[in-house]
């Protein structure tokens, strides 16, 4: 077709322009497309926009976030990556472009495996595989710990550190596995069975951060279900917070991290076994202690009896011969339970020489009633006027 | 019970677990602290609580993470990566 010269019906750039933006900004299609591509000319300026170029093979596509869409982006971009992008054809018009304004991103495939997690994560549900009821409780004070994960990767060294630093006793038996990639899935489950028969007391599964994709052995199905399985309690501690996996839902309790799990297989840690220890000393002492002085007083009384009893009472006849018997007796018995007393006497000494400064230095007193001495180890022993021996000395307290 | 404990009695300490010496432990305290028994025997117990809460105490400041891996059905050490 031959242009016309000198035609009357001319349109200025801003009419053609606005034409071109009413012709693409009125398509349906263009105003709701996902478009694959891979990511160039990243640019994020300081007004919060992002601004990169989409490309294949053959063409290249301007593409804009605005500020609010680009606050909630999982991913961090970068150039090169490969995305699926979904957004509306816009019309600059000042630079005569047009633009794909995009609001959602996400590294290509993903939306795929996303369905499948879900199809997936419905199937096993319906079966009862993630149900409340079969989550077991793990162990307070576990003796040893299995733990599941890649043998050379921070997850390891996270959970060994926090072992080490909450609960040194236990023992860990580790079953090596990838993490990733085709070979994880069956090398996961065969350590899941053969951590089994080491009869640990809880297995820690875990793994560090990474990308739907680098998580996606978590999400097999023949992991979920052996995950189930296992008849050693599991939790599942993979990723980072805000990453779910099905073995999450499958696994007794789920760990954000992998420094978590081993947090919660250790909730009784050193410090309060060394405090338990401390009580039962403390307990040991004071109830041995009671028990000592309780016959002591017996022993003192029984002497105080026999003292001012009067033997020669109903005595008639061989009165001086039978006298002297008693006597005798008296003096034997006497004897004996002065050498009894002081049995006690030296057996209490030791006791009192077994300085509880220790304890008390952590924190403890000794009660101890004034009016005769006992330790107050009970609510139902406290009366009167009580002296209570901390540390550095001690002070009186009344009930 | 005076028979359990004088049967536990026989286990040399220094050959106990940390969770064999506590639950004894535990044990005695209680018994000390419930039950009438004679002179000899609570002073008996007692010292072997002494001796309890003493290995207990050695166990716990002396322990450290034992780690071993599986390698196939068998465990074997576990050499960690120095940091």
């Amino acid at each position: 077709m031959q242009p016309t010269l000198f035609s009357s019906n001319h349109l200025t750039v801003s009419q053609l322009t606005f034409h071109i933006r009413k012709q693409l900004e009125g398509d349906p299609i263009l105003q709701d497309v996902w478009v694959e591509g891979e990511i160039s000319n990243l640019s994020r300026p300081n007004s919060g926009h992002i601004y990169f170029t989409l490309k294949d093979k053959n063409a290249s596509l301007r593409c804009m976030m605005w500020k609010l869409d680009a606050a909630r982006l999982r991913v961090n971009l970068q150039d090169g990556m490969a995305v699926e992008a979904h957004g509306k054809i816009t019309v600059y018009e000042p630079q005569g472009s047009y633009q794909l304004a995009v609001n959602i991103i996400q590294p290509k495939g993903e939306g795929a495996l996303y369905q499948e997690f879900l199809r997936l994560k419905a199937m096993l549900e319906s079966e009862g595989l993630f149900d409340v009821e079969r989550k077991r409780p793990v162990p307070e004070l576990p003796h040893k710990i299995g733990i599941i994960t890649s043998q050379t990767g921070a997850a390891l060294r996270d959970m060994l550190n926090t072992l080490r630093r909450r609960l040194p006793l236990v023992q860990v038996i580790l079953a090596p596995s990838p993490v990733q990639g085709v070979d994880a899935p069956p090398a996961l489950v065969n350590a899941l069975q053969s951590l089994n028969k080491q009869n640990p007391d809880v297995i820690l599964l875990a793994r560090g951060g990474g990308s739907i994709e680098d998580l996606w052995a978590f999400n097999d199905e023949r992991v979920v279900r052996a995950v189930a399985d296992s008849k050693t309690p599991i939790i599942c501690g993979v990723g980072h917070e805000t990453d779910f996996t099905l073995c999450d839902f499958a696994a007794d309790l789920r760990a954000p991290t992998p420094t978590a799990a081993a947090e919660l297989a250790t909730q009784t840690t050193i410090d309060d076994l060394h405090d338990l220890l401390s009580t039962l000393y403390t307990r040991l002492f004071s109830s041995t202690v009671n028990l000592f002085a309780e016959q002591k007083a017996v022993l003192s009384a029984l002497i105080a009896r026999l003292r001012y009893a009067s033997p020669e009472r109903g005595i008639r006849a061989d009165a001086q011969h039978l006298d002297e018997l008693s006597r005798r007796a008296l003096s034997a018995l006497t004897h004996r339970i002065q050498l009894n007393a002081a049995t006690v006497d030296g057996i209490s000494k030791r006791l009192q020489s077994l300085n509880p400064e220790g304890i008390l230095s952590r924190g403890y007193a000794i009660i101890t009633r004034k009016e005769d001495g006992a330790v107050v180890s009970k609510v139902s022993q406290a009366r009167g006027e009580m002296k209570v021996r901390v540390s550095d000395g001690e002070f009186e307290v009344k009930k | 019970m005076a028979k359990t404990s004088a049967k536990k009695l026989e286990k040399p300490v220094e050959e106990l677990s940390y969770e064999e010496a506590l639950t004894e432990l535990e044990g005695i305290v209680g018994t000390l602290e419930d039950e009438q028994n004679p002179l000899e025997e609570s002073m008996k117990l007692f010292e072997r609580g002494q001796a309890l809460v003493a290995r207990c105490s050695v166990l716990l400041e002396a322990a450290q993470l034992k780690v071993q891996k599986l390698a196939g059905e068998s465990v074997v050490a576990f050499e960690e990566e120095s940091e």
